[in-house]
């Protein structure tokens, strides 16, 4: 069997808390293919943004190991990890982007930390806002830009470095279900044209639908159920897929059809 | 009625103003400088307060805790006791304990742990998505400190600067204690020691303009980068 993209082995984390350890995450394991758009979802709480930040070590797994292309990230000095986590874009809930900076400052962020010419990192933003619908709006300040633009942003300095996996968290979660949607679609094409692995985090079952190829479920930081989209929709196994898609029938339709998955 | 008319032309008079105008000088000259010895200082010690702290960028627990009980322990000492503290600090670096240079070097460090604190509380109004945002594309330390936090932060420093140097103007009214002159020490030479109430009052007028202006610039200089940003 040939070696998958990202491997994640055993990997486990608790917070130590007031007297108390909450494990947050149990024996983790999953494989991830270069490519990939894959869906992780569980409630509140399950432990689904700890995973993601352990994948590019904003987290420290306690034990375990993630393999990303024949590399131990686990194993990387500080140093090697600055670098590495440049191969890595991550984007947020709540964008945080910087307020003090520009559009085209924050893309231009990720390059000046990558240490490129100032020559080169304005060609590289003014092809990334380009790709993200943006260069009109280069001088502007996030305070006025709506959120499904400040999105756009985030996506922008996260692709700058031309990175080889993005991490979501929640990106379209604080967003209207047409914007959401509009950003549903950037990543897509963002994965079809440059190939790029994305693992996206989300409580929408939509946007699984929609996006995601594989899927993942976590429940109280265990994977209780992973697999292709289609089979984990139509024959959900673990409790919190059940209730997602039931919920989901309940609801008409919910806001986006016709998926990738199904 | 004539007392008060009299009290307004002495008030007025070019001999009053002509020994409250080097004293202004003098007051604006400490100032000046002490603001800026302090401003660089607590910038310092407000940085290293957040990057120790448990959850900061280098986490260093222990001198954590103890720099930030110095620190506190200066903040709560009366000013004139941190500045009989400080004197002979001023003698070993510009080799005298009184006169102008020491009451400067012993202003600034006065209100510098109360500045630092207020850095380091700005500081940590920046979210931590914002830092982690920076942290994902693989920013180092020192460019999460110089190009997110402090650029984050700066409408919150400027506040805090502000009430820092006018916390500082208030504690040169002592700097007269030590041979340094000035505003507070022309209120006190002249108005408390020899009953010059006119003396007293236009020091004490000219301490207030002072203050109002320090405010008033502060404050526009803080909502004139709120605004660039549109926030
Ligand atoms: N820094 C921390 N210290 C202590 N506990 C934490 C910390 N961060 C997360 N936790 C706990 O870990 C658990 C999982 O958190 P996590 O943020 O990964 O959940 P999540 O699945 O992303 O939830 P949500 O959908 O609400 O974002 C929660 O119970 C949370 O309280
Ligand atoms: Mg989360």
């Amino acid at each position: 069997m040939s070696e998958a993209f990202i491997q994640v082995r055993n990997l486990n984390k608790a917070y130590i808390g007031r007297g108390q350890t909450v494990e947050v995450l149990k024996d983790v394991s999953l494989d991830i293919d270069r490519g990939d758009i894959f869906g992780i979802v569980g409630s509140s709480g399950a432990g689904k943004s700890t995973f993601l930040r352990c994948l590019n070590r904003l987290e420290e797994p306690d034990s375990g190991e993630v393999r990303i292309d024949g590399s131990v990230i686990t194993g990387l000095s500080h140093k090697e990890l600055l670098a590495f986590r440049r191969k890595f874009g991550m984007i947020f809930q709540q964008f945080n982007l910087l307020d003090a900076r520009s559009v085209a400052r924050n893309v231009e962020f990720s390059l000046t930390v990558a240490r490129q010419a100032k020559e080169q990192r304005q060609q590289r933003v003014n092809e990334i806002l380009d790709l993200v619908g943006l260069t009109d709006r280069r001088d502007f300040y996030p305070g006025q830009l709506s959120g499904g633009q400040r999105q756009r942003v985030g996506i922008a300095r996260a692709l700058a470095n031309e990175p080889k996996v993005l991490l979501s968290d929640e990106a379209t979660s604080a967003l209207d279900p047409e914007t959401a949607l509009s950003i549903l679609d950037l990543i897509k094409a963002i994965n079809r044209k440059f190939g790029l692995t994305i693992i996206v985090v989300t409580h929408q079952l939509e946007v699984i639908k929609y996006l995601c190829r594989h899927v993942a479920v976590l429940e109280n930081g265990r994977i209780v159920e992973q697999g292709s989209t289609r089979e984990v929709l139509t024959n959900p196994q673990s409790h919190t897929m059940q209730v997602f898609v039931e919920v989901n029938a309940s609801l008409t339709g919910g806001f986006l059809q016709g998926g990738e998955g199904i | 009625m004539s007392e008060f008319l009299k009290l307004l032309e002495n008030l007025f008079s070019i001999k009053t103003w002509e020994v409250i105008w080097p004293a202004i000088l003098e007051t604006l000259m400490m100032t000046t400088v002490s603001t800026v010895l302090m401003g660089v200082l607590g910038l310092l010690v407000g940085t290293v307060l957040l990057v120790t702290r448990p959850d900061g960028l280098q986490p260093k627990r222990v001198f954590n805790a103890l720099f930030g009980a110095v620190v506190d322990a200066l903040r709560s000492l009366p000013s004139m006791v941190i500045i009989i503290l400080t004197l002979p600090l001023a003698k070993l670096i510009i080799g005298r304990s009184w006169g102008p240079g020491a009451v400067m070097i012993a202003l600034a460090l006065t209100c510098t742990p109360m500045f630092a604190r207020m850095v380091e509380s700005g500081f940590l109004d920046v979210s931590r998505g914002k830092v982690e945002a920076a942290k994902s594309v693989g920013a180092r330390n020192w460019e999460i400190m110089l190009k997110v936090i402090l650029p984050e932060s700066l409408p919150s420093l400027v506040r805090s600067f502000t009430i820092a140097v006018i916390a500082l103007i208030s504690v040169t009214a002592i700097a007269g204690w030590f041979g340094a002159g000035g505003l507070g020490d022309v209120a006190v030479r002249y108005g408390y020691n020899r009953f010059l109430t006119h003396m007293m009052i236009a020091a004490v007028l000219a301490l207030i303009v002072i203050v109002v202006l320090v405010q008033v610039c502060g404050e526009a200089i803080a909502r004139g980068i709120v605004r660039k940003r549109r926030l």
